[in-house]
Order: structure tokens, then C-alpha cells, then sequence
């Protein structure tokens, strides 16, 4: 009977030394090798510093300017344009300037990393059908494993600071990107990819000139999922030592500031539909020769 | 020796290909192999040769594996047994540069929904080919409008795809097609997606092109009256086996077994069957009335005579080009000519 009223656990000096013995062995490898990683993102860190320091120093009519103008370059609405400087002008008066550029530098620092690293990963992924099932279920671990929980190893490697935030970014954003790479690649037509073939085109050739120019579309709407990720992680992030919207929003939750935590809220809710419109629509608008007939 | 040999070649579709050719070699039809294995067979002990210069027809209804046996020719699928030869080289032997280079300069192909890349304008598909043969921009350029021009669409190299009507996008396949200039040009079911009278345009085009450039052409459709009008031979497909390969005459006047007959019932024989298939020779018609006579050519369908003959209440002298009396044809030749069975 006590079978069944009981579930069977481990012995506790057992369970307590295998949690031990995990524990210890990754101080030992991030003691032997923390040092060696931390020189690998090194580059990351200085671009991202490069960047924050460069929107933050530069006059600030000149930063909207470029901002404004990006908008034009990807979605040639002007509205969408005006809506862009309107909300840098609101967020500059309230006081979240510097706190917006920092966030802003992260933002497009970690898109930029799971861009290089995931679009690979995604055509690699499109390329069999045992690799696809391989990655599927690291991305959605990657997706739902609390954020929390993969801190506490970045953080035992590299600390607090700058490197690890963006690692805790990319690795909640990176999935989308990933995912709908593999599925644009594999929605191409099939006869379309036969001609491709038949034509004498070799993999790579494939790829580049059939491939990848009919999943952008696709791709763009991982971009933008990409993004959209990333910017929900950004309070997350201000918890290990990253500068930017999140600090303030943190303070507000330790300290009751209602308006402090709206406004700075409402900031990166701004930011998310600017980012969210303007790639929406340019990849609307790279697809104007497919699919429907004028 | 053959421009294309097809040696008893196998394509059975499934998890394990291999371990079920026995048994399709022993010959279980196809349902049976696939109550028992799981496996389709596509195609079943296939061979066939095609001569330099004429135009294939290979005909079958959907999923007789005409499709299937096409894409064998360039690789697109590689057969589970047998062997196929293209001028004399084996295409199974290629390494995978081999395979490519061969591709690239051997075969093009036109497809069924026109395979084109939506991305790209009707110039820079026409040059595809050409791109990967590595030709420079200029020079695609220089070919690809004269392709574009032969195969009628000046004016419209800067379009995309999709502006275009389904004829028309079929034109920018055939050009892309013709623009590598490669001996044998592979026709998956290219005009099967347009409609009729685009589509028997089109046949037209591709009949005054081909007289020119004397290409090796293997032309897929379910379509009989097209493949009767295109072939200069003609096989037919059923369930993967081919059942007869014959000229078109052959095959409306001989159907090997019911499938093709039943395919070649409502054919109407008076476009099919030449003058000189018919006729009785000279030096065996004295039971012939030779008074009252109409001279057609040796190779005129028997449709374009037949009204002058009504008409006229008279027969036939056939005569070659040369004005040569070859026999004659009397309303009994017709009779036994037109009537099925």
C-alpha cells in the first residue's frame, strides 16, 4: 500500500550531492574557461557601448532625424514617420532619453546577433527533416524555460554587466527567427526550386538566388517577432546590470512609483510598434511582385 | 546510338525502395505492393530510346508516372534500378559537379505551372540558365532578348511573372528554356495549365520552333489530340509500366492493349492518319475507278481532303512531292480507315 501513497524519491544525501556535484563542477568550468568566454563577446560588448554611447552623445534632433528617416526607408509612410518623431519627442520630455537610447542600442545589437546567428541555424534546419527535429525542441525550450532559471549559469560565467543581459535577450528572441526561416525556406515551390535545379544551379547558388529571395517575406515576420521578444525581455535584463527602459521600471516595482513605471512602460510600448510597423511593412513591401496579380 | 536510352529503370517511392524492388521485379502490380509494403511503385521496368531530333510524347493519365519518368532524364529523381544513358554517358555515374555541368549545358526544361521566379523580372529569368552557365550580364542580356523575341514577348523583358497572363508566362519558360541552347529540352506537362486555344497557339509555336532548331524534345501530357499533333513518337504510361511506344498512327491504328484503346476511341482519325498510310499502291489498284480523280500530297491528313472527295463523289491520287503517282484511295480505303475498331 505505501507504494501507491508514496511516489518513490531519490535518497536525500544522494539528491543533495548530485545538485552538489553539478553545481561545483560548472564553478569549475566557468572558473577554467569564464574568462576565455568573456574575451569571446568582447567584441559584442564595445560595439554595444560604440552604439549606446553614439546615440546618447549625439544632438538629439540629429537622432531623431536618422530615426525618422529609417521609418521612411521602411515602410514610405508618412504618417508612420510623423508617429515615430512625436513619440521620441514625448519620451525626450518626460525625462527617458538616455534610458530609451540604452535600450534602443540593446534592441538592435541583439536583433543584429540573432539575425547572423539564427538565420544559418534556420536554413540548416529547412535543409532535413531529421535536423529540423533535432533544433524544434531546443527552440521551444529556449521559448518557455523561465528566463530566470538560464540567468543563474550566465551569470556564474561571465557576472553581471552588459554581455550577459544580451545574452539573456538573444536567447529568448532568437526562436522566431529560426522557426520562420526553416518554414519560409521550406514553403518556397517546389516547381519553382526544380526549375532552380534543373537549371543547373548548385546548393549554395540555390539558396542565395531562389531561396532566400522568396522566404524574406517570411523571414521578416521572424525579424519582427525577433524584435518584439527582445524588447519584452528588456526589464529582465535591467535586473543583471543592463542600462536602459528597464532600470526605472525595476525601481517603480521595489518602490510603488505608479507614474514612473507607466510612463517608461508606455516608452517601450511606443518603441515596440514603431519597430513593429516599420518592418511590418517594408516586408509587405518586398513581396510586392509575389503572390497576388496587379 | 540513342540520345536518350532508358534501360529498365524502377522508381518505387517509400522508406526502404531497395528491399521492395524484388518483388516488383517478380511482378505484384502496384496495388498489391502497396496493401503490402507501404510502398508506391512510380515507375516498373521502363525502357525506351529517343532519337536525335524528334519530339517524345510521353502520355498517361495523372500518377501514371509520365511526371515521375521526366524528371529521371536530369536527376531531379534518381531511379531505385536501371540505368540511363544520355548521348552514351551514364547519368547515374556523375559526380555531383558532373551532374550540375551536365544540367547545366545538356537539358532545360519547361514545367507544368511554369516554374518561374516571381522574384525576378521576364529578362532575368529568360538568362537564368545562363547565369549559371556563368555568362556575363551582357551577354545574358543579348540572348535573352532575342529568345524573348522568338518566342514573342518584346516589350514586356522588364515585367514580373505575375503581371503577365498564364500564356504568356509559359512563353517566358519556353524562352528560358531555349535560351541555354541545349540539345534536349524536357516538356513537363507545359501547356496542360493553359487554356484551350492559348494552349493549341502555343503547340503551334513550339511545332514552327522545333522545325527550326531540331531539338531532342520529351514532351509529357494526358492530352492525346496534343500529343498526336506534337510527337514524332509517342509512349504511353499506365501505372508506372510503359504499354506501347509507337508512331501516332501506330497507336490510333494498333492500340496495344484496352488502356491505349480507350484512350484512342473518340481520337478523331481523319487528323491523324496521313494519305500515304492509307492508300492502296499504284501497282495494286486496278480495281480503282482512275476517271474521275482529285490529286492530294502523300503527307495531307485525311481531314484535308475529305470534303473535296464529298463533294465530288471521286477518289484519290496520292503523289509525292516530286508529282509521282503513289496509289490511290477509294471510298473503301476511307471506310476501313475511319471506322473505330
Amino acid at each position: 500500500m505505501d507504494f501507491f501513497n508514496k511516489i518513490p524519491v531519490m535518497d536525500r544525501t544522494a539528491l543533495r550531492e548530485l545538485k552538489k556535484g553539478i553545481d561545483l563542477s560548472f564553478k569549475d568550468f566557468s572558473r577554467a574557461y569564464g574568462d576565455g568566454i568573456e574575451g569571446f563577446f568582447d567584441p559584442l560588448l564595445y560595439f554595444l557601448i560604440w552604439l549606446e554611447k553614439l546615440l546618447v552623445n549625439s544632438p538629439w534632433p540629429l537622432v531623431i532625424g536618422v530615426f525618422a528617416l529609417l521609418a521612411w526607408i521602411g515602410s514610405r509612410s508618412i504618417k508612420l514617420v510623423i508617429g515615430t518623431i512625436v513619440c521620441f519627442l514625448i519620451i525626450g520630455y518626460f525625462g527617458m532619453w538616455k534610458n530609451c537610447m540604452a535600450t534602443v542600442a540593446i534592441i538592435s545589437v541583439s536583433t543584429l546577433v540573432c539575425i547572423v546567428v539564427g538565420i544559418p541555424i534556420g536554413v540548416i534546419m529547412s535543409k532535413s527533416d531529421r535536423t529540423e527535429k533535432a533544433i524544434l525542441p531546443v527552440l521551444d525550450m529556449m521559448q518557455t524555460i523561465p528566463s530566470f532559471v538560464y540567468l543563474i549559469p550566465i551569470i556564474m560565467l561571465l557576472g553581471i554587466g552588459k554581455v550577459p543581459g544580451l545574452l539573456a535577450v538573444c536567447i529568448y528572441a532568437l526562436p522566431p527567427v529560426v522557426r520562420l526561416t526553416n518554414l519560409g525556406i521550406r514553403e518556397v515551390d517546389k516547381e519553382t526550386l526544380e526549375a532552380s535545379i534543373a537549371f543547373g544551379a548548385t546548393p549554395m547558388q540555390k539558396l542565395r538566388s531562389v531561396q532566400i529571395p522568396l522566404s524574406l517575406p517570411t523571414i521578416f515576420a521572424g525579424i519582427n517577432q525577433t524584435i518584439m521578444m527582445a524588447l519584452a525581455m528588456v526589464v529582465i535584463a535591467s535586473m543583471i546590470g543592463v542600462k536602459g527602459l528597464g532600470v526605472p521600471i525595476l525601481q517603480a516595482i521595489s518602490n510603488q512609483y505608479l507614474a514612473l513605471g507607466m510612463m517608461n512602460g508606455l516608452a517601450i510600448v511606443a518603441l515596440a510598434i514603431i519597430f513593429d510597423r516599420v518592418t511590418q511593412q517594408y516586408g509587405q513591401r518586398i513581396q510586392k511582385h509575389r503572390g497576388q496579380k496587379k | 546510338m540513342s540520345k536518350i536510352e532508358i534501360n529498365n529503370v524502377y522508381k518505387i517511392f517509400g522508406k526502404n525502395p531497395k528491399s521492395v524492388l524484388p518483388m516488383v521485379k517478380d511482378g505484384l502490380t502496384k496495388e498489391e505492393i502497396l496493401d503490402k509494403t507501404d510502398h508506391t511503385v512510380g515507375l516498373d521496368n521502363v525502357s525506351l530510346k529517343i532519337e536525335d531530333g524528334e519530339t517524345f510524347v510521353c502520355m498517361g493519365l495523372s500518377g501514371s508516372g509520365k511526371s515521375t519518368l521526366i524528371r529521371h532524364l536530369n536527376r531531379l529523381i534518381d531511379p531505385t534500378d536501371g540505368d540511363i544513358l544520355i548521348e552514351g554517358t551514364n547519368v547515374m555515374s556523375l559526380s555531383a559537379e558532373g551532374l550540375i555541368d551536365f544540367r547545366r549545358h545538356k537539358m532545360s526544361m519547361v514545367f507544368q505551372r511554369f516554374g518561374l521566379f516571381p522574384h525576378k523580372t521576364v529578362i532575368q529569368n529568360v538568362g537564368y540558365g545562363l547565369e549559371m552557365q556563368g555568362k556575363s550580364e551582357e551577354e545574358r542580356n543579348k540572348i535573352s532578348m532575342e529568345k524573348i523575341e522568338a518566342v514573342g514577348l518584346t516589350g514586356f523583358e522588364k515585367q514580373y511573372p505575375n503581371q503577365l497572363s498564364g500564356g504568356m508566362q509559359q512563353r517566358v519558360g519556353l524562352a528560358r528554356a531555349l535560351a541555354t541552347d541545349t540539345d534536349i529540352m524536357l516538356m513537363d506537362e507545359a501547356f496542360s495549365a493553359l487554356d484551350p486555344l492559348i494552349r493549341s497557339d502555343m503547340q503551334k509555336q513550339l511545332l514552327d520552333l522545333q522545325a527550326e532548331l531540331k531539338k531532342t524534345i520529351v514532351f509529357i501530357t494526358h492530352d492525346l489530340d496534343e500529343s498526336l499533333r506534337l510527337g514524332d513518337h509517342i509512349g504511353i504510361l499506365n501505372a508506372g509500366k510503359l504499354v506501347q511506344v509507337g508512331t501516332p498512327v501506330d497507336i490510333v491504328m494498333n492500340p496495344a492493349d484496352e488502356y491505349v484503346e480507350a484512350f484512342v476511341k473518340d481520337v478523331n482519325r481523319a487528323k491523324v492518319i496521313k494519305a500515304k498510310v492509307i492508300m492502296t499502291p499504284a501497282n495494286e489498284s486496278n480495281g480503282i475507278d482512275k476517271s474521275n480523280v482529285i490529286k492530294v500530297n502523300e503527307d495531307q491528313f485525311i481531314e484535308e481532303f475529305l470534303p473535296q472527295i464529298v463533294c465530288t463523289n471521286s477518289n484519290c491520287e496520292v503523289i509525292d512531292k516530286e508529282g509521282n503517282i503513289k496509289g490511290y484511295i477509294s471510298n473503301k480505303e476511307l471506310q476501313s480507315s475511319l471506322l473505330k475498331s
